[in-house]
């Protein structure tokens, strides 16, 4: 099929369009001519970058007021297609709110989606999505069959943001429908962790921890180590689960994905889950006291040694050097 | 305050995945278990319903072969009884198949007032089918709960967000998903196993919920190609000896990083 009209789903972060948002506008506006940006939210701050990635046209429904975006968003997306705009495809972030989004979306039209993709192709067997599984390891191709709309999210970093020479596209105000009883849900309060220093998705250095380290107090090794290195600090599954440190700090399938220059692997195996997040970096060094651990098949640097005894005599040498 | 707890069974994630070579699914022979991001929602389920003093918790899931012993393991926890859609013509399944089913298998139980499902099944990770059955319900819902209270007829949850968390509130009934984390499991006691075999397990069709199943012909999505993706290889690995802090120090000079 050919696609002509694509919509992304874009959000906004202190007034400035999102990187994931624009990663994604640079990839819709090489698949079809028209892309449409829908924004959860006000628009006027971010059109004109929105724009200069592709976006023709942006829709924005204006503040939430504590609605949760999943119902309120899916319901406004479905008014504007029965009123006559139709996309053949709708990209999604792989986050909490596109993926909410599109989940209602999904029953509202009755469509199929695929999700954690890093691919989207226009081809002979139709519009073909990649997502990767197995770590990463093998790579599959699914294409949509039927009617469109397509809905298909995307892991961040599949794509590279690139600006093109677009104006600031037109925005068109929509309303968020009555919501009923699906609406029942309100944010009531929000909480935003302090961190210092680089993010964990735009470091240069990432340093992570896992369930090798033994107990939550030897985090402080991670963290003295990142801060060293002016990067940031990142942790496995595993230790998140278990309360050492909050859920902002993950890496892997559902944590962040980093690409940075070092990735510093310090007492983490490598599950599946976590490889899936960052081996995209360009350089891996993994400290594991288990030589057989999978994190040293992908590793350019790996020391089969204690964190305890390795991660100290380091920050100790960087410490002199500085 | 009656919950139900949708589950799903998969193949032991400590053996390797692999495809089937003809249709290119999760290969799902041998014995099931309960996925371990379920049991932080049973054992959720069943605080619940303590605090509350009264109700009881209940388990849905979907399978293509009958298999039950991953369900077993939940009603071994405490669950009261289960029920399972079990079709062959659901093999192949997409998320917004199983979303219909598992919601339609909520309402034969005769509805709850809370239904919780984790964020994601760990072999699939499709993630939208919790979203999926609340709208399929015409329920609100609360995603990604880290934190969850009931307050007479009103949810209080503590849901993630990318930069910490939100609070919020929420009408009952709802469906929430829940993080791994969020409670620790209990195991099952030996007295709770051997229970468990007499709890009720009721087996039904798709066809006895008037859902269609799709399957392979109709999932409104078909696998193309599988391809390996390009290796990342193994670099040097060497043992400690004491002085190895020196190679990540070279390593890290010869990046022009330190």
């Amino acid at each position: 099929m050919a696609i002509n009209n694509i919509w992304v789903f874009a959000q906004g972060s202190g007034g400035v369009a999102t990187t994931g948002t624009l990663e994604l506008l640079t990839k819709a506006r090489s698949l079809s001519s028209k892309v449409t940006a829908f924004v959860g939210g006000d628009a006027s701050e971010f059109a004109a970058s929105l724009g200069e990635h592709g976006a023709t046209k942006v829709y924005a429904t204006g503040d939430l007021a504590g609605k949760l975006p999943g119902v309120a968003l899916s319901a406004a997306m479905k008014s504007i297609i029965d009123s006559g705009d139709t996309p053949d495809v709708i990209m999604f972030p792989q986050n909490y709110e596109g993926r909410d989004t599109m989940s209602r979306l999904s029953v509202k039209l009755n469509r199929t989606v695929l999700t954690n993709n890093i691919d989207i192709a226009d081809t002979a067997d139709g519009v073909v999505a990649t997502t990767p599984i197995f770590g990463g390891n093998i790579l599959v191709a699914t294409a949509f069959s039927g009617q469109g709309p397509h809905l298909a999210s995307f892991r961040p970093k599949s794509f590279v943001a690139e600006p093109a020479s677009g104006g600031t596209p037109e925005i068109v105000a929509v309303a968020v429908p009555d919501l009923g009883t699906q609406g029942g849900a309100r944010v009531v309060a929000t909480h935003t962790e302090q961190t210092t220093g680089p993010k964990l998705d735009e470091a240069a250095i990432v340093v992570s921890g896992g369930r090798g380290l033994g107990e939550a107090g030897n985090y402080s090794l991670i963290e003295d180590l990142a801060k060293l290195l002016k990067g940031a600090p990142g942790a496995s599954r595993a230790i998140v689960d278990a309360g050492w440190v909050p859920y902002s700090y993950q890496v892997g399938q559902t944590g962040k994905v980093v690409k940075p220059s070092v990735y510093i692997a310090a007492g983490i195996s490598g599950a599946t889950q976590h490889m899936v997040g960052m081996k995209g970096s360009k350089n891996i060094i993994a400290i594991n006291k288990d030589k057989e651990a999978p994190i040293f098949g992908i590793a350019d640097l790996g020391i089969v040694g204690d964190v305890h005894k390795v991660l100290p005599k380091l920050i100790e040498a960087l410490k002199t050097r500085s | 305050m009656n919950i139900v707890v949708c589950v799903k069974q998969i193949p032991d994630p400590a053996s390797p995945g692999a495809l089937d070579a003809s249709t290119n699914a999760l290969k799902r022979e041998g014995k099931l278990i309960l996925d371990e991001s379920d049991a932080y929602g049973v054992e959720m389920a069943l605080q619940l319903v303590a605090t509350a003093g009264a109700g009881e918790v209940n388990i849905v899931s979907m399978a293509p072969n009958g298999e039950t012993s991953g369900m077993r393991t939940a009603l071994a926890m405490g669950a009261a009884k289960g029920l399972l859609v079990s079709d062959p013509a659901l093999a192949g399944s997409d998320a917004l198949t199983t979303a219909k089913v598992l919601a339609a298998a909520i309402t034969k139980l005769g509805g709850a007032d809370l239904v919780i499902a984790a964020t994601e099944s760990s072999d699939g990770y499709t993630g939208t089918v919790p979203e999926q059955i609340a709208e399929c319900l015409g329920l609100p819902s609360v995603t990604f709960a880290k934190k969850v209270k009931i307050e007479g007829s009103v949810l209080k949850v503590d849901r993630q967000s990318e930069s910490g968390y939100d609070e919020v509130e929420c009408t009952l009934p709802a469906v929430i998903s829940v993080t791994a984390g969020v409670v620790e499991p209990r195991y099952p006691s030996f007295k709770g196993i051997m229970d468990a075999k007499k709890k009720p397990l009721d087996v039904v069709t798709a066809g006895d919920l008037a859902v269609t199943p799709t399957g392979w012909a109709a999932a409104g999505q078909k696998i193309v190609n599988v391809t390996q993706a390009e290796a990342r290889k193994a670099g040097e690995v060497i043992e400690d000896d004491g002085e190895a802090f020196g190679k990540i120090v070279a390593f890290l000079e010869n990046l022009k990083l330190i």
